[in-house]
Order: structure tokens, then sequence, then C-alpha cells
């Protein structure tokens, strides 16, 4: 499998004048083209600081991140990045909150426009193209956010606890219908999430985060005997409890020692 | 189906009595006018006070008709509309491209912070004698005080509301590659419509303020004048009268910025 993105020796701080707060210490990893991988660790750890990294908004004070070419120089993969609200626009339709990517960028070409048409339609929301964001149910505005990141054809998807605004039982069918349109659409992703089931039943690997200053405590590759390769089944799993277990074991320890 | 027809006469019930309080409240407000008309009329026919003094509606009505017939009247209404409007204009494009401009630049707003709060809080009727030696008696002097009064505020309110949108669809618009300037027209501007309503409905009465300051000073048409005037011959028939068009004309321009922003609201 060929690395995507390759983070090497990431460091963060904050500043301010009281003095300086480190959030990440030494993070490096790499995520594979396709793969699917979670950050857990435990609050205020520094994972959003990461994702902020990853997706360009704030530049690494030390470290590489970005993948080598054959000659030497870095290549970044293009990136779209999903908050943890949909905020979508209420002053806008639905279709005109889709295509403002697009319209920030100047990208309105007929192809794109006809790709956004298509995720409308396939995502079921072609109906509600010129109805106000409210007038939706919470699972078809997470759709219609995931079209509007999709729309500037990102590589790799970033999700920033991306359900935490929907309460448990919409979150359950929403995180799990949204993880396999972007499987669908064959991207690859990284979810920060503090809820261990989701990013069990979700990822291919955990990734779990010490306390601050963050660094990678330990990789959990994730292997399932699926029936379905749904998320949901995912829970059911008969290896599900024990990574649950080591997972919650792994950031016990690290609440002892907060 | 009992059940059913019992749901229909809550419902009817309902309707009923909220037309029912919706009478009573216009019955009321329209009572209040008539009696406060009846008592002035009669104290003032009785002798309960000097009509001289206190004018009467019948006199009031009396001078109006008598104005309109040589059309003067007109003229001084449609100035002071004039000047007001012109002035409410300008204070909402002047206010809308300060408080753009202190958004752009964190370091411009720090630094102008004190001396907007000075001028927010200082009375503007203090610099009307100012204007008058800089700009002459006339329009323009009417129209700077009309803005003065109305400005800082403005821009304080519009600039607060700009600072008060959501940070995190903010932050959406840089994660899909958007600059400052994307943040601005696609955020920033559509979210803060509400509070650039709300601060033009105020707005719009303190322009009327500041109209009236102006021509009290510096005029020779106009409502403002007509008071000064009025009041300089005794003649307080036409003070109460201008005082009166000005009520309404207060009532109307609010009605008219209540409409827009209805349209703007709904659309």
């Amino acid at each position: 499998m060929q690395n995507i993105l390759e983070l090497k020796n990431i460091g963060y701080s904050y500043h301010s004048l009281q003095g300086e707060t480190k959030a990440l210490k030494n993070i490096s990893f790499g995520v594979g083209e396709g793969e699917f991988v979670a950050v857990v660790g435990p609050s205020g750890c520094g994972k959003s600081t990461l994702l902020s990294i990853i997706s360009g908004l704030l530049p690494p004070e030390r470290g590489t991140i970005a993948v080598n070419n054959p000659d030497g120089s870095l290549h970044y993969p293009r990136v779209g990045y999903m908050l943890q609200r949909d905020h979508l626009f209420e002053w806008r339709t639905v279709y005109k909150n889709v295509i403002l990517g697009l319209e920030i960028n100047h990208m309105m070409t007929p192809e794109r426009l006809a790709h956004v048409d298509q995720l409308l339609f396939d995502y079921g929301l072609d109906k509600f193209r010129d109805k106000r964001p409210s007038e939706l149910s919470g699972g078809m505005k997470q759709r219609a956010a995931l079209i509007r990141t999709l729309a500037l054809d990102p590589q790799l998807l970033l999700l920033d606890e991306p359900f935490s605004a929907l309460d448990y039982q919409t979150r359950l069918m929403v995180s799990s219908d949204i993880c396999q349109l972007i499987r669908a659409a064959g991207k690859t992703m990284i979810i920060i999430t503090h809820d261990l089931s989701e990013a069990i039943s979700l990822a291919d690997r955990v990734i779990i985060l010490s306390a601050r200053p963050a660094v990678v405590k330990m990789e959990v590759p994730i292997h399932l005997t699926l029936s379905d390769d749904s998320p949901l089944a995912a829970r059911n799993a008969p290896e599900f409890q024990s990574y649950f277990n080591q997972l919650w074991e792994e950031l016990g320890c690290e609440r002892k020692e907060m | 189906m009992k059940e059913k027809k019992c749901e229909l006469t809550k419902q009817e019930e309902f309707v009923k009595s909220h037309k029912r309080h919706h009478h009573l409240i216009t019955s009321w407000r329209f009572l209040i006018l008539v009696l406060f008309l009846v008592l002035w009329e009669a104290s003032a026919d009785l002798g309960w006070i000097d009509s001289f003094f206190f004018s009467s509606p019948s006199r009031v009505v009396l001078l109006f008709i008598e104005l309109c017939a040589d059309r003067s009247i007109f003229l001084h209404i449609g100035i002071t509309l004039w000047e007001t409007l012109l002035s409410f204009l300008l204070v909402f494009l002047i206010s809308l491209i300060s408080a753009t401009l202190l958004w752009y630049s964190t370091k411009l707003s720090e630094i102008l912070e004190p001396y907007l709060v000075i001028l927010n809080s200082l009375p503007k009727s203090a610099l009307a004698p100012l204007f008058i030696v800089w700009l002459g008696t006339g329009t323009k002097t009417i129209i700077v005080a009309g803005i003065s009064v109305a400005l800082f505020g403005s821009i304080i309110s519009f600039y607060t509301g700009f600072k008060q949108s959501d940070s995190e669809k903010v932050t959406l618009i840089y994660t899909l590659g958007g600059k400052k300037r994307d943040a601005f027209f696609k955020v920033i501007l559509p979210s803060s419509v509400p509070v650039l309503l709300s601060t033009t409905k105020v707005n719009i009465g303190l322009a009327l303020v500041g109209v009236i300051i102006g021509e009290f000073l510096a005029a020779r048409q106009g409502l403002g004048y007509l008071i000064i005037y009025g009041s300089q011959v005794f003649q307080l028939d036409l003070v109460i009268m201008a005082v009166v068009i000005l009520c309404l004309i207060a009532f109307g321009l609010y009605r008219g910025i209540q409409q827009i922003e209805y349209h703007i609201r709904k659309g």
C-alpha cells in the first residue's frame, strides 16, 4: 500500500504571555491510500491541533508533513476537512451550500457541477436542493456537508469528531452511513473521535495519542470478522470487545498519569 | 368522529380568542388617541387651558388646511424627509465601509477603539455650532448633523455584529481554500443581516433627531425651522402642528424599514 501522507516528527506549541504550552511533541505516522485511520487520545491532548496541521490551516513548528516524490521533493494530497458541526449556511439553499467550495475556488466547471448533481442524486438529496438546511434531518445535513467536501474532489478526508453534535441514535446511523459513502467514493480518511466504539467500528487502524505533549503511544490495526461491511455490523464482531478493552486500558493508564 | 369535532371547536375557540385579543388591542390604541384629542379640545374650549399656549386639535387642523392651500407645508415636509433619508443612507454606507475595514484589520480596530468610544458618547448637538461655522447655514450642515448623531453608534454596532459571527463558519471557509475576502462575503456579511437591520431601525430615528437639531440652528426651511420660527413669533399652533407631523414621519419611516426588513427576511 502506497502512503498518501507521511508525518515526520511533528511538533507544535501554543504561545501566550504566560508561557509556552507544548501540544504535540513528536508525532510520526503514515497513512496509506484508501486507509481509514482513527485518532483517539485523552481530551485536550492536541487531536484537533494535529488535524489542523494536516489540513494545512496551521503550519507545524517542527517536522515535515507530506509524501516524498521520487525526485526528493514533497507533494501534498488534496485535503477535505469536515468540522464538528455541519455548518450549512441557513441563508443559502442546500444546492448553494454544497457548491460553496467550488464557488470560492472559482471551479464552477460543467464537469464539477455535474459531479455535484450526481452526488446529490446518489445521496437522495436531489429533491431537497432548493430547500433550506433547517428543513433537512440530521443525517441529511451530514450528507450535504459531505457533498460540499467531496465537490472539491479531495484525496484525503479529515473528520474532526464530525458527529458529536448529534444525539446517540442518530449518531450511530449517520457515522455508519457517512463512512460507507466515503469508502464507496474511494477516499482516504483520518477521523478524530473520543468514542472508542466508533473508532473500532469505522477504522482500519487506531492511533492512540498520549496526554499533552502528545506522542503516538500505540497503533492498533483493526481486523474484524464481518458478516457484512457496515460499521454498524462491526459492533457485533467477535473481536470488538477485546479491541475495546485494549484501547480502554491504554487510555486508562494515560488517565492515571494525568 | 366526536373527538375530531371537539378538536375543531377548540381550534376555532383559539382563533376566536386570538382575534378578540387583537381587536381589543386595536380598539384601546384608537380609544386612547380619541380620548386624548377630545380632552385636549374640550379643555381648550372650556378655558381650562389657554389655547394660545397649548393650541387645540381644531386649531392645528385648520392651520394645516390653510398651509396645504398655499402648498408651503409640503415644501417643509419634503425638505426634512429628503435630508433625513439622505443622512440615513450616508450613515448606512459610511458605517458599513468603516466596520468592514475595522474587521479586516485587527490592528486598526485596536488603535481606533478609544476614539470610537469617545465620539459615540459625545453629545453631537455640542458640535452643531461648529458645523455652522465650518460649513455655513444650509443643507450641508443639516446633513452632517444628521449623520453625526447616528454614525459612531452605527459603526460600533456593525463591527460588533461582524465580530460575533460564528468563527467556526469562518474556519469552514478556510478549509475550503477561501481567503479573508471569501470569509467576509460568504459568512460575515450574510450572517450579520439581522444586526444590520436592527441597527438600521435605530439609525432612521437618530438621523431624524440630527436633522431637526440641524434645522433648529441652520435652516430657512423644514419642520425644525417651522418649530423654531413658530416659537419665536409665539405662533404655537405652528409648533404643535410641526411636532405632530414629525410624529407621523417618524412612525412612517419606522414602518418603511420594517417593510424592507420583512421582505429581506422572507427573501
